[in-house]
């Protein structure tokens, strides 16, 4: 027998790299924007809620008005813009997380419980689910708004109420695929009850497609809040969040454009950097999830 | 001493749309430890239906269990609460499915997945479960067991994960073992090499054994008795060797005639003529009738079951009460 050198070259062609490169500029802004909402009484150069009628609509420093004690300029109350949504931070990634975990937990559950039990269970909690996406998210928290009073409480609710249903739909869809492969029927015969397959065999199995859902809509629930806020029916005054701070500004566009412009830049950088984070990881951990 | 798993008349049903199907119809057998019984048919004989029925896990609600005995050990399985059934399951009834592919969890190491049988069936904890885990792997002839529970089911073989599947399936270690076709998706070698393990695990823990497949030769390897099934009903029963050399209902003839077999010539092979029965339509004769070439006027009628030799059953006419 004799043996045939293989030139080096052909031998072991080199592994192409799967994995994709880290995204690191939206990690970097996400990681950003959480570190500025967790140090904002460190980092604001000034109390968000101090008032000054004689500093109202200072532009931002590089105007020729413009001065160091308030970088971003101030608003049509006195206060410093930059301290302001630097506060803002904080509620909004607050009401991003705060929701999507708590619809997350919900719709995950019911999604694995229609897709284990099947049958009636499922026919119910499924007709629940698409009842629950017919209803608009602004519609309901405006009734909560107009009822109980806006309030952080009732913005996170009335998001979350409707979210989980996303959340139930595309689980359930996953646990059915999985129901059909053998290890759950060995589960079942090996004598494993519905709560020890559903939290040890199908949750594990979707907390790739969880994650990634869970990124994605976090960058949603943070334009919905803002958009509650512009509407005043999210986070009440003086509190500083992004979307009323635009709604305030917003009678000043052409004088005073900064006062919209800063809190508007704020969300459109999170929301950005959370979507493609959330592409990523979902190109990452489940490339069959494009239509997410 | 009762027989490990005795059967009487069993019945499942499963309701569709298009009418009731008797998926297992009057089905009787009994083991004793370490005997094989070969489950032997085409698909949708009833044939994995029959082992399903055994640990209660027919697919609910469409199918049900609606008549019958199944006695494990002299107790009466069908009379049992769902959490004494889950107590059985796995602990003195096991089973093995035909794809090993996907029969491992794929998000958990083996040493992971090994711990939860033993946790459930001996409340073992910690350094023990892996110690003994490690053990089931070594007895399924798994090398270097103890590395291998780090391993992810994809990291291994088709014929390593079904090895891991018996390891887990032994753990009780169990009264009746199933084996639902668990080599139909392996090579040929990993095949004999598989079945020789099931036989000698069978031999250590003398465990009742039900072989279901469609594969005669594996039957004449492995099984001490065959039973084989034509929709839904046991239509001949008996002692491998007899069943081999001697079969007496006309579809086990058909379906012995239909394997190639070596040293002997011939031009074709032959198939068994006509369609498998719509299960839906059965009436109470013969359901191989319509294919068998020696039918009778006779065969409308339900052939009753006659015993043509010690341990020897059929269902058939031919040899029925003149």
């Amino acid at each position: 027998m004799s043996v045939v050198a293989i030139p080096e070259t052909q031998a072991a062609p080199a592994p192409a790299s799967r994995r994709q490169r880290l995204p690191l500029v939206s990690l970097s802004i996400v990681a950003a924007f959480v570190l500025v909402a967790l140090l904002a009484p460190l980092l604001a150069p000034s109390d968000p809620y101090d008032q000054s009628l004689r500093l109202r609509f200072r532009p931002p420093v590089w105007e020729e008005r413009g001065s160091w004690s308030y970088p971003l300029g101030t608003d049509r109350l006195g206060r410093d813009l930059l301290s302001r949504i630097i506060y803002g931070a904080r509620v909004s990634l607050a009401a991003g997380v705060v929701t999507v975990l708590i619809s997350s937990a919900f719709g995950a559950a019911v999604g694995l419980v229609a897709g284990y039990y099947g049958g009636r269970t499922d026919a119910a909690l499924m007709r629940a689910t698409d009842a629950t996406l017919s209803f608009p998210v602004i519609l309901l928290a405006l009734i909560l708004a107009v009822t109980v009073g806006p309030s952080f409480t009732n913005v996170v609710i009335a998001i979350a109420v409707i979210l989980w249903a996303r959340y139930a739909r595309v689980i359930r869809g996953q646990v059915l695929t999985l129901m059909t492969l053998d290890f759950i029927a060995q589960a079942r015969i090996a004598g494993a009850g519905a709560w020890r397959i559903i939290t040890r065999h199908l949750l594990p199995n979707t907390l790739n497609t969880l994650v990634v859902l869970i990124t994605l809509q976090v960058g949603y629930v943070i334009i919905v809040e803002a958009s509650l806020s512009f509407l005043g029916a999210g986070i009440p005054p003086p509190t500083p969040a992004w979307g009323s701070m635009i709604a305030e500004g917003r009678d000043f566009v052409t004088s005073a454009w900064w006062v919209s412009f800063f809190p508007g830049l704020a969300i459109l950088l999170v929301v950005l950097a959370f979507n493609l984070l959330g592409d990523w990881l979902r190109d990452t951990l489940d490339p069959r999830l494009r239509q997410l | 001493m009762p027989a490990v798993i005795d059967v009487r008349d069993l019945r499942t049903h499963i309701v569709t749309r298009w009418g009731t199907i008797k998926a297992v119809d009057g089905v009787s057998f009994a083991l004793d430890e370490g005997e094989t019984l070969g489950l032997v048919g085409e698909s949708g004989s009833g044939k994995s239906m029959t082992c399903l029925s055994l640990v209660r896990l027919v697919p609910r609600p469409a199918a049900r269990i609606v008549g019958g005995e199944v006695r494990l050990d002299g107790e009466d399985v069908l009379a049992k609460s769902e959490a004494e059934m889950q107590q059985i399951r796995g602990r003195k009834m096991a089973m093995i499915l035909q794809d090993p592919m996907s029969s491992l969890n794929p998000v958990f190491s083996i040493g992971m997945q090994m711990r939860e049988p033993l946790a459930m069936y001996h409340g073992l904890r910690g350094n023990a479960v892996a110690a003994r885990a490690a053990e089931l792997l070594a007895a399924v002839r798994i090398p270097s067991p103890a590395a291998r529970l780090r391993a992810f089911p994809h990291q291994l073989s088709g014929g390593m994960r079904q090895r891991v599947v018996g390891a887990m399936a032994i753990a009780g270690p169990p009264r009746l073992l199933m084996a639902d076709e668990p080599t139909t998706s392996l090579d040929l070698t990993i095949q004999a090499q598989y079945l020789g393990l099931l036989k000698e695990l069978q031999q250590r823990h003398r465990f009742a054994m039900i072989f279901v497949t469609h594969n005669l030769g594996i039957v004449a390897r492995t099984c001490d008795r065959v039973a084989v099934m034509y929709a839904g009903r046991v239509v001949e029963m008996g002692p491998v060797r007899r069943i081999f050399t001697e079969p007496a209902h006309p579809y086990t003839r058909a379906l012995l005639e239909s394997i190639p077999r070596f040293g002997v010539r011939r031009e074709r092979l032959t198939a068994i003529a006509g369609q498998p029965p719509d299960l839906a339509r059965l009436d109470a004769g013969c359901a191989f009738a319509p294919r068998c070439p020696a039918a009778l006027d006779r065969c409308a009628e339900a052939p009753p079951e006659v015993t043509i030799a010690p341990g020897h059953t059929t269902r058939c006419w031919l040899h029925g009460p003149a």
